[in-house]
């Protein structure tokens, strides 16, 4: 079980009340323990709902947002370590437990520092106000006179006269509201009186060297993570995928596994599932029961066919972006037009592991343990699934696999939940290979044309952009609703879908016009390739196309490539994260593929930029390709990254390496396969990721700190520039232009020039 | 139908009952309340639920618990401890080598095979001993900087 110590028994074991903090203007109050457990009583206002501070004057900081290991946690303590001056040992985190911490949208969209650390950050600067005032009552001095170190209090020039957090408050909590605005989810911020630290103030963030916290117990076999739970009386769980996708359970004989100990079937309309005590058991149970499945219609075309189907499909909407410029009449202007269209395929989020999910229904209450992102949506959905009241339904959040978005977690504990709700014990469910890879939620698949009108001279007039693919949000973004996991679904609950696939960030300063056309899912119910977020969700897949069509304009305009964006790019931050990376990479000027080689192979360099959100990013990738074999190995990359106030710099340069290894992967090597019938990707034979040798050998990162503006998001924006800077690099390298994902060897041959 | 078996693990003997064909990762996680070797696939394909059989890296998920016999079972529980870490730890902690760290047990017990054999292998020696071995989350790069690191200590 987690280690760490619930809120209830954090304000039992401090043996007081919650006792408000005597201080003008605030009002006393005083609370029982108890009304402190369900999220009515966990006020967004309250500053205790995010900071208090421990008997022993160490900090617990509460955040309903959660770390999926890259290292936000400790963005987290250095943000609070740093309002409180704190050493960042002495603060911990408590993260997305459903009756420990206020919703605040779990991991989502790159917001848990710039979002999630900006109400931490305005909340221990009242919590460190708060302190300062409580201490200078005490000691009877001056707030002015006073200075903090390591959390505790003293009078400047005197530190006989002190006096620490712990004594001031350490076992109960604040009594002091906040400005909320009102917003739960990654909206939600607060402020309070207190301004928080300048920049020049910092003594902590921004500086390398602070260890995450969850790293050694991996290391030493001593973590517990999602899977490793286990609940007094827990049965095992598995959930029957048809043969074909889209069929449903006609007759099932449950005699066919009668010889397997404990075991019971469980099917509810077209969930069908099974339990037994043992994991063994169900998993023996689950290839050997014998299920009759509806003669249900293979609902997909053929794989090579998807990309005519994206393009016939009728548009479900259409959102559309037009800047300025007056696109039509460029067109009309224009000397010539340039036209590319590029494709990028279903990706699966392939979890390490198949998701695990485990509950405990009773009749009026749950408890329900994930590893899923997004806890507080978790609620919600099994809420409204058994009709229960919010606050009767709690939500444990301990570490699964790493997700990046929307993986197979919520589908876990919907059907873990279902099934305990019919056998009125705790169930653990986790799937096998096939059901992860299988059946998880996938990235969309997507086809996009761009055109350039051109002058006589060779500048750009006017880019008209097109995507058209499928929603990357068929069945929203999180399991905050039955219809959004594949129980609901199989139970009939009215779909919901939502249409959005997105369009290039905003950059080039040419009049332009971005479309993206969504189209309808293959299969509308319980589809294996249901589309929903995976890691800069819709990102990768336009600014491959919209970057790669960049380095074609640079051609067609017979221009170099950096130069091409230092011409078209207007905002300092976009030219700088260019220039710096272009001067990194030892960029040479030149236009079109030089195909130069390094003994038997092509070599060659290619670049990307693309701006997320308040994030800009530009990279340039080093390939290796092999014309006898038709690999690609992307040797090396070098990025510059730009995302406002650096937290945490060694920790923001790992994961910025992880999502482009991640990356490349996807560029390179991924792709769901699929037949009429069903997805046949079901493992990792049959959905091959990077493998360790096909690592780049380094990845030099610049990063280019600006203490002055907020910390925007890092854990996604790299994920978009990759596939283009590769695929240009193949250019560089080969004078073969790939417009389609992944960058196979069959791919590069079939193309070979 | 459900035999007894013993099993030697870390060190310390162990009886379970179970289904012959049950591979050993069950044994170690379910019935012996393990956390290190972890399920990824099932299938021999991954490296998850690594073990150590004799010293040689196995793939527990698929290991019958009736094919181990008297095999000496290492998990990385068994190679160290945080008073007394094995360097492949060390050296993954210092690197801050994992992410959802899933994937661990793979690439930490490899590499302490590897470098039981080669303890100086070259990149090109660590990439071909760990090839196969999956990481979802990316951190191939430090995982090749903490064996190097390994190597030197
Ligand atoms: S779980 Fe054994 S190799 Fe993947
Ligand atoms: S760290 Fe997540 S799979 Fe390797």
């Amino acid at each position: 079980m987690s280690l760490q110590m619930n809120r209830r028994d954090f304000l039992a074991g401090s043996g007081t009340l919650v006792v408000s903090v005597m201080l003008p203007g605030l009002s006393a109050h005083a609370a029982t323990p108890g009304t402190q457990a369900s999220r009515m009583a966990l006020k967004p206002d309250q500053l205790s709902s995010y900071i208090s501070v421990n008997r022993d004057g160490s900090v617990t900081g509460w955040v309903g947002k959660v770390d999926m290991a890259q290292g936000t946690e400790i963005g987290w303590i250095k943000i609070i370590a740093e309002e409180l001056d704190m050493p960042p040992e002495r603060v911990r985190m408590v993260q997305g437990n459903t009756e420990e911490t206020v919703d605040q949208g779990g991991a989502s969209g790159s917001t848990g520092i710039w979002r999630g650390g900006h109400a931490l950050r305005n909340a221990a600067a009242e919590a460190r106000l708060t302190l300062m005032e409580m201490g200078a009552a005490k000691l009877g001095v001056p707030i002015d006179q006073l200075e903090v170190n390591d959390g505790v209090i003293s009078q400047r020039g005197k530190p006989g006269r002190k006096v620490s957090y712990g004594e001031l408050i350490g076992g109960r909590q604040f009594d002091v509201q906040l400005e909320w605005n009102k917003e739960y989810g990654n909206d939600l911020l607060v402020k309070g009186r207190a301004k928080p630290k300048s920049p020049s103030e910092y003594k902590q963030i921004g500086k390398p060297g602070t260890r995450r916290r969850d790293v050694a117990e991996k290391l030493y076999g001593t973590a517990t993570v999602m899977a490793d739970i286990k609940v007094p009386g827990m049965l095992h769980g598995r959930v029957l995928r048809p043969p074909v996708a889209g069929a449903v359970p006609v007759s099932v004989d449950n005699t066919s596994v009668k010889d397997i100990p404990g075991v019971r079937v469980v099917w509810q309309k077209n969930f069908i599932g099974l339990v037994a005590p043992k994991q063994w058991d169900a998993i023996r149970a689950a290839r050997q029961l014998k299920v009759v499945w509806s003669a249900a219609t293979p609902p997909f075309p053929e794989q090579q066919d998807l990309y005519k189907h994206i393009a016939g499909a009728k548009v479900m909407k259409r959102d559309e972006e037009v800047n300025s410029g007056d696109v039509d009449a460029a067109f009309a202007a224009a000397a010539r037009v340039v036209e590319y269209s590029y494709a990028w395929p279903f990706h699966s989020h392939a979890s390490l592991s198949p998701a695990c999910g485990i509950a405990d229904m009773r009749a009026d209450s749950a408890t329900v343990w994930t590893g899923g992102q997004k806890p507080h949506h978790c609620r919600e959905g099994i809420a409204i699934m058994f009709n229960l009241p919010e606050d009767k339904v709690k939500v444990i959040y301990t570490p699964g696999p790493g997700s990046y978005g929307r993986n197979d977690s919520g589908d876990a504990t919907m059907d873990a939940a279902v099934l305990s709700k019919a056998v009125g014990e705790p169930v653990r469910v986790q799937g096998m290979r096939h059901d992860g890879t299988g059946w998880d939620p996938k990235s969309p698949a997507s086809i996009h044309r761009s055109r350039a009108a051109i002058d006589k001279d060779g500048k750009v007039l006017a880019w008209h952009f097109e995507t058209k693919g499928f929603s990357r949000r068929e069945f929203f973004r999180d399991e905050g609703s039955p219809e959004r996991t594949l129980a609901g679904q199989l139970m009939d609950w009215p779909l919901k879908p939502v249409w959005l696939l997105g369009v290039p960030g905003e950059s080039y300063s040419f009049a332009r016009r971005k479309t993206s056309d969504t189209i309808g899912p293959l299969l509308d119910r319980a589809s294996p390739l249901r589309s929903s977020h995976f890691r800069d969700p819709g990102g990768p897949q336009i600014h491959f196309a919209s970057e790669s069509f960049m380095d074609e304009l640079a051609l067609a305009t017979n221009t170099d490539a950096v130069e091409f964006r230092l011409r078209y790019l207007k905002e300092p931050r976009d030219l700088e994260v260019v220039r710096t990376v272009a001067e990194k990479a030892s960029w040479q000027s030149h236009v079109g593929a030089r195909k130069q080689m390094r003994g038997e192979v092509h070599t060659g360099q290619g670049l990307a930029y693309a701006v997320r959100g308040a994030t800009r990013v530009a990279v340039i990738a080093e390939v290796e390709v092999n014309p006898k074999t038709y690999r690609v190995w992307v040797r090396r990359y070098v990025i510059a990254h730009d995302c406002g106030q650096v937290i945490a710099p060694d920790l923001l340069r790992q994961t910025i390496e992880a999502q482009v290894v991640q990356t490349t992967s996807r560029a390179v090597f991924e792709e769901v396969k699929f037949d009429q019938r069903n997805v046949t990707s079901v493992d990792w034979l049959s959905y091959p990721i990077l493998d360790i040798k096909d690592a780049p050998e380094a990845i030099d990162i610049t990063l280019i700190d600006r203490p002055e503006m907020p910390p925007a998001g890092a854990g996604e924006a790299t994920c978009r520039v990759v596939a283009a800077a590769v695929a240009n690099a193949i250019f560089d390298a080969t004078a073969v232009r790939l417009r389609q994902v992944p960058f196979t060897p069959e791919r590069l041959k079939a193309a070979w020039v | 139908m459900a035999k007894r078996f013993n099993l030697n693990v870390n060190g310390r003997a162990h009886a379970v009952t179970a289904d012959p064909e049950m591979p050993l990762l069950y044994a170690l996680r379910d019935d012996l309340g393990m956390h290190e070797p972890r399920f990824g696939c099932g299938l021999a394909q991954c490296g998850a639920c690594t073990v150590l059989l004799d010293g040689n890296p196995a793939r527990s998920c698929s290991v019958p618990v009736s094919a181990v016999g008297a095999a000496k079972v290492t998990t990385l529980a068994g190679i160290g401890s945080a008073q007394k870490p094995h360097k492949v730890q060390a050296a993954f902690i210092e690197e801050q080598v994992p992410q959802c760290g899933y994937c661990l047990n793979g690439w930490v017990m490899t590499s302490v095979a590897l470098l039981e054999k080669n303890p100086h292998p070259s990149d090109e020696q660590i990439r071909d001993a760990l090839t196969g071995l999956k990481c979802r989350c990316g951190t191939h790069l430090s995982i090749i900087r903490a064996v190097k690191r390994a190597a030197q200590a």
